[in-house]
């Protein structure tokens, strides 16, 4: 469960938790995009350096290391998969003239899975900062002042705001059956699949029950009666937002500069030099 | 028998629910755990059966430590009835339901047949046999999953929060039946809320608040104690709270059972008259 860890909005006061979060989600998309602009290893280590200051200025940094080790295993598996795929499918490499035989060509390969593992770690890191310094009801707000119809806003924000509630209900049935002689780690593949039915079942039947739940509670309090919706709270760009978005902004045209105009050689040929 | 020493307990998330337990509970007691919402009642009572590992200190079940059993094995001996039966519930019928653990266990087909038509017959749920759980009331629910774990037939018997969202006669029935399983020399612990189940029923009380025992002693003893019962946020019972006012009768101020109420009443009348 420790991935949804990530996703967990814990309420806390800080310059980052109180950007806006368009600006923040901005930010964040433009740290995506530099992740796929960019495959070498030292330009995605770079850019997992960038959000760094915001986990230290938010003080999560206990929350955000705990999702990144959350995506730990998933990690592995990519950095498997690019080593086993480069292996057999080398000719995606300009460096490498199959097949493999050289030090040289299996450091290319081996800094290419690298960098790929890279790139997911980046992702995860930036993305939970998003998540753990904006809360479900600022995220909502936010779309619905980027003009996205209130149901599907709504949608979203339930979505969230139910991913720590799924998960804590998961541990509690996961417990009640052990409790009655379950041993998730017991048997072969097959069978340890097939374990988890027990948790599944209950877990999809409360989901569904709560979710008309739910449609109830809403429907009783009025969902739909007016056209237009007003807001309690508004978003207002702060002179922090402004700052921000100027950072961003500047960060992707370098991007993009270097992507176009300065080639960035690998580690393997820095270090044979 | 369960030792508890100098247990504590600090969840991941940081919160320290257990600060320094001490307790014995010998075969064949009659325990209830009380004290008020976020006490660590569930989280001590989830050490007794290996579910949660101390963080400190020690949980001796029959002499062996909980660190070094799995839950699967010291469930055979320490039965654990989950406050919300829709967290265990999963098979197609009762039937399948019940037997769930007893497979789990190992136990031999005809032992399953027999335990579960015991079970069933226990909790008056045999017309139900081939029903699926989910189609049952909320109290017929948690009568399946109570019989789905009395179906193994455990010397220590854990039920959290027996009483909740039971009417009545539900909760009469309830009393009688805990009562006969401690009459069978079963150890039942229960964690609950409700004083006036408690006072009926007549066990030892732990009361605990903030992650730490306050006193452990006899319900008449300790549910007659507004002063104690105040620290756990803990009404005493109706009948106790009558029988404070009329101290100045001569009457006792330790009374919480209605019948024994009526016997001193009637006596008190008669005397004068």
């Amino acid at each position: 469960m420790s991935v949804f860890e990530g996703f967990k909005f814990r309420k806390v006061s800080s310059v980052v938790h109180d950007l806006d979060p368009r600006i923040k989600f901005f930010f964040v998309a433009v740290l995506f995009v530099m992740a796929i602009l960019f495959t070498k290893l030292i330009a995605l280590t770079i850019l997992f350096f960038i959000p760094l200051p915001f986990v230290f200025m938010a003080r999560v940094k206990r929350q955000w290391l705990r999702s990144l080790r959350g995506a730990a295993f998933l990690a592995i598996f990519i950095f498997a998969t690019n080593l086993i795929f480069g292996y057999f499918y080398p000719t995606s490499f300009q460096e490498i003239t199959p097949p493999i035989d050289t030090l040289g060509e299996y450091l290319v390969l081996l800094e290419r899975a690298a960098s790929m593992t890279l790139r997911f770690v980046v992702l995860i890191a930036s993305f939970s900062v998003f998540f753990l310094t904006t809360s479900p009801d600022h995220l909502g707000l936010a779309l619905q002042q980027s003009h996205i119809p209130y149901e599907f806003c709504f949608a979203f924000t339930t979505a969230v705001r139910f991913v720590p509630v799924l998960a804590d209900e998961a541990q509690t049935i996961m417990d009640a059956q052990k409790a009655r002689g379950l041993e998730l780690e017991r048997g072969n593949f097959i069978k340890r699949i097939r374990n988890y039915i027990p948790i599944l079942i209950p877990l999809i039947v409360n989901a569904i029950r709560r979710s008309l739940e739910l449609a109830e509670a809403m429907e009783s309090r009025a969902w739909g009666a007016s056209e237009k919706r007003t807001n309690l709270y508004t978003l207002k760009l702060k002179k922090a937002d402004y700052l921000l978005v100027l950072v961003s902004v500047l960060m992707l045209l370098l991007a993009f500069y270097v992507w176009l105009y300065v080639p960035i050689p690998s580690l393997t040929a820095l270090l044979s030099l | 028998m369960l030792e508890v020493k100098d247990l504590h307990f600090t969840y991941p998330t940081g919160v320290e629910a257990l600060k320094g337990i001490n307790l014995t509970i010998d075969d064949g007691e009659f325990l209830a755990v009380m004290g008020q919402n976020g006490a660590g009642k569930t989280t001590l009572v989830k050490h007794f059966n290996g579910l949660l590992k101390p963080s400190e200190g020690e949980v001796l079940v029959d002499g062996v430590s909980t660190r070094d059993v799995s839950v699967a094995k010291l469930a055979r001996n320490v039965g654990f009835v989950f406050q919300n039966p829709d967290h265990q519930l999963f098979s197609e019928t009762v039937e399948a339901e019940i037997a769930f653990a007893l497979k789990n266990f190992g136990f031999e087909e005809a032992v399953i047949e027999k335990q579960v038509d015991w079970a069933l017959n226990l909790l008056d749920v045999t017309k139900y046999r081939k029903t699926s759980p989910f189609m049952l009331s909320g109290g017929e629910r948690k009568r399946v999953a109570l019989a789905s774990i009395l179906a193994w037939d455990p010397k220590v018997i854990i039920l959290d929060e027996p009483t909740i969202g039971q009417d009545y006669q539900q909760k009469e029935k309830l009393q009688q039946f805990i009562l006969q399983l401690n009459a069978q020399k079963k150890t039942v612990i229960i964690v609950t809320h409700d004083v006036e189940f408690v006072a009926e029923c007549n066990p030892r009380i732990i009361l605990m608040t903030q992650g730490k025992i306050l006193v452990d002693g006899v319900a008449e003893k300790i549910l007659t104690d507004p002063k104690l019962l105040e620290q756990a946020s803990i009404v005493p019972p109706q009948i106790t709270q009558i029988f404070l006012r009329l101290a100045d009768l001569g009457l006792p101020t330790d009374v919480i059972d209605v019948q024994k109420a009526t016997k001193i009443l009637l006596n008190r009348l008669r005397e004068r008259s």
